[in-house]
């Protein structure tokens, strides 16, 4: 053979071992390619869980689960000649798609991102059919929150897309972007029991993305676990006939079983359409909701504070009979010289001094209690008084956040030693610095569920248990309330109780056929306006059902708004109905903001009349 | 009774070896377009497959048709052949349908046929019948520059035509010309030549020129004085530096911004593994994920979903390396060192020079594809769109392989009459 040929055979035998070297290389010894090949093919779908559902204390559902469409967009799938028929189809002009669609497509060509999101399922049964004709287009199903009743916004709160800086908080690493996490009220406080666990499914799919069946069966594939639901401790009927109540006006209103510190009821006013926050209405109607001048969404039975006023008397008294500075029996004859009063001046005992709740009585009383004659001098004195009168208060729930299993509640205020200390000195204050505590008027202030609660405790006679809205949760069954415990001795209540029920009588708004209601009513004084109006009580007298507190702002008297409110709610819950038109009239209509609140809540009535069009 | 005699005569090692690679081809198309949610078997037409088996049909037609044609034919009508092809190469660039970026295809009712494919053994036939001729003398450089006109006339053609890959399978035409007595150097400097092109994209023109100083100082001091070589030396500097400066106008007007792609990929894989380099990318996973064994037939993920383009044509070995692993690549790399060294053993047994010369043509021509497709779906090489023979779908494809190889076993199988003729 000629020597050239033996070149050319010798070339094709090296170009053949060169080759079967480079394919024992990548097919053999490098593992880089079944890895790759593995990715090309496995599609990750994640498996949203079901939130959890929230039902009510009868068991009555409240918030739901409703389907939404994310419409995912592949842009390199995309027949731009579609644009036109797509734009008509999902409703939007030709700048926002090309926006959407170049924002898709700087995000990846290939990858799928978000194109339209949490379509409703009454838009989405519209384009669903038409859908399948343009490609590069696929809805994910998704489930946003639905409400069965538009109540209960603020404590319920909302769910939205986690933030970034939420899922760098997050330690355990759950949250990806584009999950839902609960933002505030019941929906944040129960997160990690209403999110339920994702679950993740492995398929195989095509170049186009097209599913073409599971990966090794399923194996590697984990369910979704649904979310715990929840059951609350509110009633209802009782809650949106509070809110009705409270439509049109600014306060709010708690209602407590003091059997259990079940929270029956929890109104702020004013309020919103949960659903106004669901969903894609959230980016619609959340910034006109935030910014707001009202504030709805500040839960004010949680966060607004007010000074508790004559409410303040029930527990002042109580002190002084524990501390044996008062005997429920002794009069106090009150002139009316020591401090601006309503009451007249006569001979005070407890039960008179509450219900008439004569400023004059509880000067001398709140006195007895600071100045116990511990110490010759009267700053010192005044020191050791505060400290005890301190301790008892902190007792009955002030000046501390109760624990109510619902965030941003708010402390209240109790000012101490260290405070007067940082106001007038160390020694150079005493009881005339101080005495307008004595009527819960000055630097105290206080939350409407901690009246709530206080009524609760009087009814209770010198306990109660800590005011809670979720009575159970699925995986933990019923939730044990706790019980705290006063430190006044039960034989104390007698008297402040009997005076509140007078205090009840002598009001027509307040009382009901056939149960006796015990109440205080209190006039918070205002500088910016008119004053507040607040009441705080319990029915029945023997074997109290419900303990309230209800707070109107600017309407004045407590005996007006806030009485008469809470006096419905509190027959409404008893006996289920209502017998007295009258007051239920007076109260719907019941004129009780100032003008330049009226004029706020008409803005907002538009507001909402507008996004409910 | 001339048949009979033929059935002995034939060479049947290669013959089997051509039914054996036409027939793991079909099945291979089958399972590069197999999709199992469409339930089709492997002889539908609505599948590739289906349609190949047409084209394999219509293979066994024309072997038989060569094979009845008197052998002498393909001597005597070299030229003509070649002729018609090179009238069709300058029809199609007039009338001819573009395909992507390539205006090389006619279109006959539904099918589309390509006459660059078919002028392959038109020029081989010609190349085979110049060079045959006693007369000339492979090493004059007469002769030698009409042999590489013959084969340059159709490449620049196809070039013309857009086809860049068709196009430099005739310069495999060269193994030929050395074969037959050219001088090496002209291989060595090819060689060169193409070498120095990939520098220019790898290294600085800075750095190259500075390297081609050095090196033909360096040559001035070796040529020892001789001026005659040193003459030559410096020459070829300023040839390489010129080349060097000129590259950027290759790149940018000779070379099509495919084309420019996928020679910048090569150099560095995972510049743009989703644009450019998606398909050596997703070509390598496809083969590389097989493994020693394969996945097994039909069980191919890759290349069943689609995710390497062009997978029954130019890359069908893809389906190869991914379902029957390193093993089935191995013994197709086998297959087709058998069937080339065989060939070549054919070849250096003819006794008349034009059978010998167009053995080497097919031998080239065959080797080329071979290799090159290979190379690119290995990565090895920049991608440039080559069928492997017998195995890739496409009629204009087997049947150009089909009749270059047969008219050799024809041309074989009377081999002994040529000194009956003489």
């Amino acid at each position: 053979m000629n020597a050239r040929s033996f070149i050319i055979q010798g070339l094709i035998l090296f170009i053949a071992l060169v080759f079967s070297i480079r394919l024992f290389s990548i097919q053999v010894i490098d593992d880089d390619y079944k890895l790759a090949a593995q990715n090309n093919i496995l599609q990750k779908i994640v498996d949203y869980p079901f939130r959890g559902l929230i039902y009510d204390r009868d068991g009555d559902l409240l918030v739901y689960n409703t389907p939404v469409y994310d419409l995912m967009i592949v842009p390199k799938e995309v027949d731009l000649e579609d644009s036109t028929a797509i734009m008509e189809l999902l409703e939007i002009d030709h700048a926002t798609f090309e926006a959407k669609y170049d924002k898709a497509r700087r995000y990846s060509s290939i990858l799928s991102s978000k194109f339209v999101e949490q379509i409703p399922n009454e838009d989405f049964a519209r384009i669903q059919d038409q859908l399948v004709k343009y490609s590069g287009f696929y809805p994910l199903p998704r489930t946003v929150r639905g409400y069965e009743k538009s109540i209960l916004a603020n404590t319920l709160g909302y769910i939205a897309e986690v933030s970034r800086s939420e899922i760098n908080r997050d330690t355990t690493n759950y949250y990806k972007g584009g999950d839902y996490i609960g933002k505030v009220g019941i929906e944040k406080q129960y997160e990690d029991k209403l999110r339920g666990k994702r679950g993740v499914r492995y398929k195989i799919v095509n170049v186009q993305g097209v599913v073409k069946g599971e990966f090794k069966d399923g194996e590697y594939d984990t369910a979704s676990v649904p979310g715990q639901s929840i059951q609350l401790t509110i009633d209802s009927e009782l809650q949106a006939y509070a809110e009705k109540l409270l439509a049109g006006k600014v306060g709010s209103l708690v209602a407590i079983d003091p059997k259990t510190g079940d929270i029956l009821a929890m109104v702020s006013a004013p309020s919103y359409d949960p659903n106004q926050l669901s969903g894609r209405n959230l980016s619609e109607f959340g910034p006109s909701i935030m910014n707001d001048s009202l504030k709805p969404l500040f839960n004010r039975p949680l966060q607004a504070m007010y000074p508790p006023g004559s409410m303040f008397k029930t527990i002042q008294a109580l002190i002084a009979m524990q501390e044996n500075k008062l005997s429920p029996t002794e009069k106090i004859i009150c002139d009316g010289s020591l401090i601006g009063d309503h009451a007249p001046p006569g001979i005070y005992d407890v039960e008179r001094a509450i219900q008439l709740s004569s400023n004059n009585y509880f000067y001398k009383v709140f006195k007895r209690v600071i100045e116990q004659g511990d110490h010759d001098s009267r700053y010192i004195d005044a020191r050791i008084g505060m400290e005890k009168w301190n301790d008892y208060i902190s007792r009955f729930g002030l000046g501390n956040r109760l624990g109510v299993d619902i965030p941003n509640e708010q402390s209240g205020y109790i000012p101490d030693i260290q405070f007067y200390d940082r106001v007038y000195g160390t020694n150079r204050w005493a009881f005339s610095n101080i005495y307008s505590l004595s009527i819960g008027q000055g630097e105290v202030l206080v939350t409407p569920i901690q009246m709530a609660n206080l009524g609760a405790l009087l009814a209770n006679r010198g306990h109660y248990y800590t005011p809670h809205i979720v009575k159970s949760i699925d995986d933990q069954g019923v939730i044990e309330p706790k019980l705290n415990d006063v430190g006044i001795d039960e034989v104390h209540f007698n008297s402040v109780i009997d005076g509140m029920q007078k205090m009840a009588e002598s009001n027509f708004r307040v009382p009901i056929q056939d149960i006796i209601v015990c109440g205080k009513t209190s006039t918070v004084e205002n500088p910016h306006g008119m004053d507040h109006s607040g009441f705080m009580g319990f029915a029945p007298k023997e074997n109290p059902q419900i303990a309230i507190a209800a707070y109107v702002e600017n309407a004045g008297w407590g005996a007006r708004a806030a009485a008469g409110t809470a006096s419905l709610v509190i027959e409404k819950y008893i006996t289920g109905e209502i017998n007295r038109p009258w007051l239920e009239e007076f109260v719907l209509k019941g004129d009780f903001l100032d003008e330049r609140q009226k004029r706020e809540l008409e803005a907002m009535n538009k507001a909402k009349k507008l996004a409910a069009q | 009774m001339r048949n009979d005699q033929l059935i002995y005569k034939i060479d049947w090692i290669v013959v089997l070896v051509y039914f054996i690679l036409v027939f793991s081809g079909w099945l291979n198309i089958y399972a590069a377009d197999y999709d199992p949610d469409v339930n089709e078997g492997i002889l539908s037409f609505s599948q590739s497959s289906g349609k190949q088996l047409i084209w394999i049909a219509s293979s066994v037609i024309l072997i038989i048709l060569i094979m009845l044609v008197d052998f002498r034919f393909y001597d005597s009508f070299a030229y003509i052949v070649y002729g018609v092809f090179v009238a069709l190469l300058i029809f199609v660039l007039l009338l001819g349908q573009e395909v992507s970026g390539s205006q090389s295809w006619f279109q006959i009712g539904s099918y589309k046929l390509q006459p660059s494919e078919f002028t392959k053994f038109a020029t081989a036939l010609a190349l085979a019948k110049f060079l045959s001729k006693s007369t000339r003398k492979t090493e004059d450089i007469r002769s030698q520059i009409i042999g590489f006109a013959l084969f340059l006339v159709p490449m620049l053609l196809i070039i013309k035509q857009g086809d860049l890959g068709t196009a430099m399978v005739f310069g495999s035409l060269v193994l030929v010309m050395f074969r037959e007595g050219m001088h090496p150097l002209i291989l060595i400097i090819g060689i060169g030549v193409a070498l120095l092109f990939l520098s220019t994209l790898i290294f600085s023109q800075t750095i190259l020129l500075i390297s081609i100083v050095v090196l033909t100082l360096l040559g001035i001091g070796l040529a020892a004085k001789t001026p005659s070589k040193i003459a030559v030396v410096v020459l070829a500097g300023i040839v390489a530096a010129g080349f060097v400066k000129s590259v950027d106008f290759i790149l940018t007007d000779v070379l099509k911004p495919h084309q420019q792609q996928r020679v910048m990929q090569l150099l560095n894989p995972n510049r743009d593994p989703l644009g450019a380099g998606w398909q050596v990318t997703q070509s390598k996973i496809a083969i590389g994920s097989g493994g020693l064994t394969g996945k097994g037939y039909l069980q191919g993920t890759q290349t069943k979903f689609n995710f390497v383009p062009d997978q029954t044509t130019d890359n069908i070995f893809c389906t190869v390396g991914e379902e029957q692993g390193w093993i089935g690549s191995f013994l197709l790399l086998a297959a087709f060192t058998t069937l080339l060294l065989r060939l070549i053993y054919l070849a250096e047994r003819q006794k008349s020079p034009f059978a010998r010369i167009y053995g080497y043509a097919v031998v080239s021509i065959l080797f080329f594809h071979f290799a090159f497709n290979i190379a690119m779906t290995i990565g090895l090489f920049p991608v440039i769109g080559i069928p492997l023979p017998f195995f890739s779908y496409g009629g204009s494809s087997l049947w150009t392989f089909t009749i270059l190889l047969f008219i050799f076993l024809k041309l074989d199988a009377h081999r002994m009459q040529v000194l009956q003729r003489l």
